[in-house]
């Protein structure tokens, strides 16, 4: 399997062999259930999807039902598809962990980062901010000038401003699975991870 | 109690001895130089617990040579072999802080009876 779906449960911190403190952002990762195998005859491509967080029948749409149905597993709340690997045999409703990533192992992480609202250019995009003292005033947080005047007499397009910040999908590439709770299907994850607590997070295979 | 301290519980440190701001400790601490390992010990007034579970940490200040020295140990890390209790200070305050700006005769702290 080439990831698997989670939900970020927070950050702390654990002492690797050496006595090192090294901070870890921890996911439940699975279990996940495969729900559908794509096929090239059928949907035109090859893939396989996934589900993970069990939720209620009640809670289920009827069509929805008759997918998780097919696939023999319990109503999922999350889907994702993931590439398919050529050898190995793919069963509907198998029951997938974390025991497909091993310690040292390189991940990619994807989340939906925290929403922050409309920001200023001193957060959103790490501008300096107007100076202090000798006798500034509301320069404080400011982006200071936005272009020349009588060329081009307009403000370029894309130019870094205020504006809505976060709540996009991020990647992060490269972190380290430094420790693997099994029983618990749970995976320390070397640094932070996008998102807030309990959301939604992807983890693939570098 | 959520997941992540079930599971961070488990790798916490059993054997530490009961031990608050005001009490004087010696902490021995292992030491990498080069490939070398070594036992250092340090002794003075524990002035601070702060965190919780397994990121824990605590304060240590001794004054050497006349010159206040502060060290910050994680609580559950492996490299503390020891932390031993040599006396029990009586204080009124969690933070002590205020024995920064304290030398000499006023920053003693009084033995607990």
């Amino acid at each position: 399997m080439k990831g698997l779906l989670g939900k970020k449960l927070g950050m702390t911190n654990i002492f690797d062999r050496n006595g090192n403190c090294i901070p870890v952002t921890l996911v439940e990762a699975g279990p996940c259930y495969i729900t559908q195998i794509k096929s090239v005859e059928k949907d035109g491509y090859r893939a396989v999807q996934i589900g993970y967080c069990i939720k209620k029948e009640k809670h289920t749409t009827k069509p929805m039902l008759g997918h998780f149905k097919l696939a023999n597993t319990k109503p999922l709340r999350y889907l994702r598809e993931f590439p398919l690997e050529e050898n190995r045999k793919y069963k509907l409703g198998e029951e997938i962990g974390v025991n497909i990533f091993h310690q040292g192992e390189k991940v990619k992480v994807t989340g939906i980062s925290k929403g922050r609202g409309f920001a200023g250019v001193v957060k959103r995009y790490n501008f300096r901010g107007g100076p202090k003292s000798h006798g500034q005033s509301d320069r404080l947080r400011a982006p200071g000038s936005i272009g020349s005047s009588s060329f081009p007499s307009r403000v370029f397009k894309g130019l870094k401003m205020g504006g809505r910040m976060g709540g996009k999908r991020v990647t992060i590439k490269n972190l380290e699975v430094v420790d693997i709770d099994e029983k618990n299907n749970i995976l320390f994850l070397k640094g932070s991870v996008p998102g807030a607590r309990n959301s939604l997070i992807e983890i693939r295979k570098v | 109690m959520g997941k992540l301290e079930v599971v961070s519980f488990q790798k916490l440190k059993k054997d530490i001895p009961e031990f608050k701001p005001g009490d004087t400790v010696e902490v021995h601490f292992k030491v990498v130089e080069g490939d070398k390992e070594r036992t250092q010990v340090f002794k003075g007034t524990v002035i601070r617990r702060r965190g919780s579970g397994i990121s824990e940490t605590f304060t240590v200040r001794k004054v050497s040579n006349g010159i206040g020295v502060e060290r910050i140990f994680p609580l559950h890390s492996p490299r503390i072999q020891l932390i031993k209790r040599t006396r029990e200070g009586r204080v009124r305050r969690a933070k002590l802080y205020y024995l920064r700006n304290l030398k000499g005769k006023a920053s003693r702290i009084k033995e607990k009876k």
